[in-house]
């Protein structure tokens, strides 16, 4: 039926849809409010806590839960402690049968999230639900890339098929529009640093789109681990005219050099800083936009505010897809950016 | 704010993770990549100075052709011209001759014409001298009966002769 919709009907039904929603959900919303003012004590009793709720589900977890009675993946706990050693067990083991955190071998998950011994906090090498987005990305990369690398031997010298040809446009993307006009010269050398980057977000960033996986390129341990490596590039590979830049600015009078330096300096800092936060704010708040959506159907226990978010949040997702798609780029940009400005070889100004 | 707080943990498995993929994709998949798109762009560069190059040739060989076709036609404009001079050479030619001999004949036939004249002329002298004689005998031998006037002719004959 809806293949036979043409499309501006299409928006006019999404539209209308939409327009429902809105109203529903303004409708609705007054109704609870004044519920809430008669039966506080009920709600706070009955503890639907929205922000506890998102936060636990874009944050890190030693269990997978996908789905309650069964759904539940628990994960390996890996810790290391000058006591104890390395040790290695199931996250079973933190929950009793309600799912209540409990002891286990001396071990305390606090928070829910962090492993303690005897109250002091030990090195924490679990396979979280993070590592295993991480290795499922990374799975998927090797996977997704080495297919197509065989088209090129595949089909070499005819055109290109399959995966190939649908990848082949992007990794053109990166080296001709990203890497080669911000690095320049010696770009070859950043390319594969480059397209690892571009690739790793990228899928990292539609696979935490996934309903129930995990919100991999938006845990700030990621994007820090991955500006830090741009950083660690842009700083060993810097060149004289890099380093000179930055203690004594050329072509500023002596004292402006004296106050310039420290502000160079900070700036050293700043880029991966400003790489680490971008990324990791760009995608935690898409999902907490998505969340907080769909827990006001919970929130208003209104089937048409329900239909409402519902809309909403196709919306905000497709929005996601796109961000998704610019932040990857945003992240290879600015590290081309950075590392082309410090192994720019310019004549002197 | 534990949100914001990176883990230890995942650091550590980040950057091994990372750091591995890095190098398997350089090797597997980058590397393998990046050469066969060079490659390919090289070859279809090639290709097309290729057909940049068979397209000059072409031209230059259509240039070629039209000097070529120029030349010919002047070549044989020149021919024709040529032969149409030498023809009219020979008619020329044939003219002067075919007049010369028709001049040479209307000559031949002109003093054959006066020869014959000639003799006509000598034929009817000669006839008239005997028909002349004749008529003088006749006349003689009727005049000359008596002998003074046979005297004054033959005097009048002498004087005649005298003088030639």
């Amino acid at each position: 039926m809806s293949a036979f919709l043409s499309l501006p009907k299409k928006f006019s039904v999404a539209f209308f849809l939409l327009l429902v929603g809105f109203s529903t959900a303004a409708f609705a919303a007054d109704e609870p409010q004044v519920h809430e003012l008669q039966e506080e004590p009920t709600a706070a009793e009955h503890g639907f806590n929205a922000s506890e709720v998102i936060l636990h589900h874009v944050m890190d977890d030693h269990v997978w839960h996908l789905w309650d009675h069964g759904g539940t993946i628990f994960l390996p706990v890996i810790v290391y402690s000058s006591e104890r050693g390395l040790e290695t067990f199931s996250s079973h083991h933190f929950y009793d049968e309600h799912h209540n955190t409990i002891e286990y071998n001396g071990y305390t998950l606090d928070h829910g999230n962090h492993i303690l011994l005897g109250g002091k906090p030990v090195l924490d090498l679990s396979i979280t639900k993070n590592v295993a987005m991480l290795l499922i990305n990374a799975a998927l990369l090797l996977l997704v890339f080495v297919a197509v690398a065989k088209g090129y031997k595949k089909n070499e010298g005819r055109a290109p098929s399959g995966i190939q040809s649908f990848m082949e446009p992007i990794i053109v993307f990166v080296r001709d529009e990203i890497v080669k006009p911000n690095i320049g010269r010696h770009y070859e050398k950043y390319l594969p640093y480059m397209l690892t980057l571009f690739f790793f977000i990228l899928f990292g960033n539609f696979l935490g789109l996934l309903p129930g996986a995990g919100n991999l390129t938006g845990n700030i341990a990621v994007t820090l681990t991955l500006a830090t490596l741009t950083f660690l590039i842009t700083n060993i590979k810097g060149n004289k005219d890099y380093w000179a830049h930055i203690f004594w600015t050329p072509g500023v009078p002596l004292p402006l050099r004296l106050i310039i330096l420290p502000v160079e300096i900070v700036g050293i800092f700043t880029k991966p800083i400003s790489l680490t936060i971008r990324l990791f704010v760009a995608i935690t708040a898409g999902h907490i936009v998505l969340l907080s959506l769909i827990c006001l159907a919970f929130i208003f226990k209104s089937v048409w505010v329900g239909a409402g978010s519902t809309v909403m949040v196709l919306f905000i997702s497709l929005i996601e897809l796109l961000v998704a798609g610019i932040q990857a780029y945003v992240f290879t940009l600015f590290s081309s950016l950075y590392i082309g400005m410090a192994t720019a070889e310019h004549e002197h100004h | 704010m534990e949100l914001l707080t990176p883990g230890t943990g995942l650091i550590i498995w980040q950057l091994i993770v990372f750091v591995l993929l890095f190098f398997l994709l350089s090797k597997l998949a980058w590397k393998p990549i990046m050469s066969s798109l060079k490659d390919r762009e090289k070859s279809i560069q090639d290709a097309l100075d290729t057909a940049e190059n068979a397209r000059r040739e072409m031209a230059k060989l259509q240039a070629d052709n039209a000097n070529l076709l120029k030349e010919a036609r002047e070549e044989r404009d020149k021919m024709l011209r040529d032969a149409r001079e030498a023809a009219n050479r020979v008619v020329e030619e044939a003219q002067g001759i075919a007049k010369k001999s028709a001049d040479k004949i209307i000559e031949d036939a002109r003093a054959a014409i006066n020869i014959e004249k000639q003799a006509a002329l000598k034929d009817i002298r000669i006839q008239v001298s005997n028909f002349s004689l004749e008529i003088a005998e006749k006349l003689m031998k009727k005049n000359l009966a008596d002998d003074a006037s046979q005297k004054a002719l033959v005097e009048a004959y002498i004087k005649d002769l005298k003088i030639n």
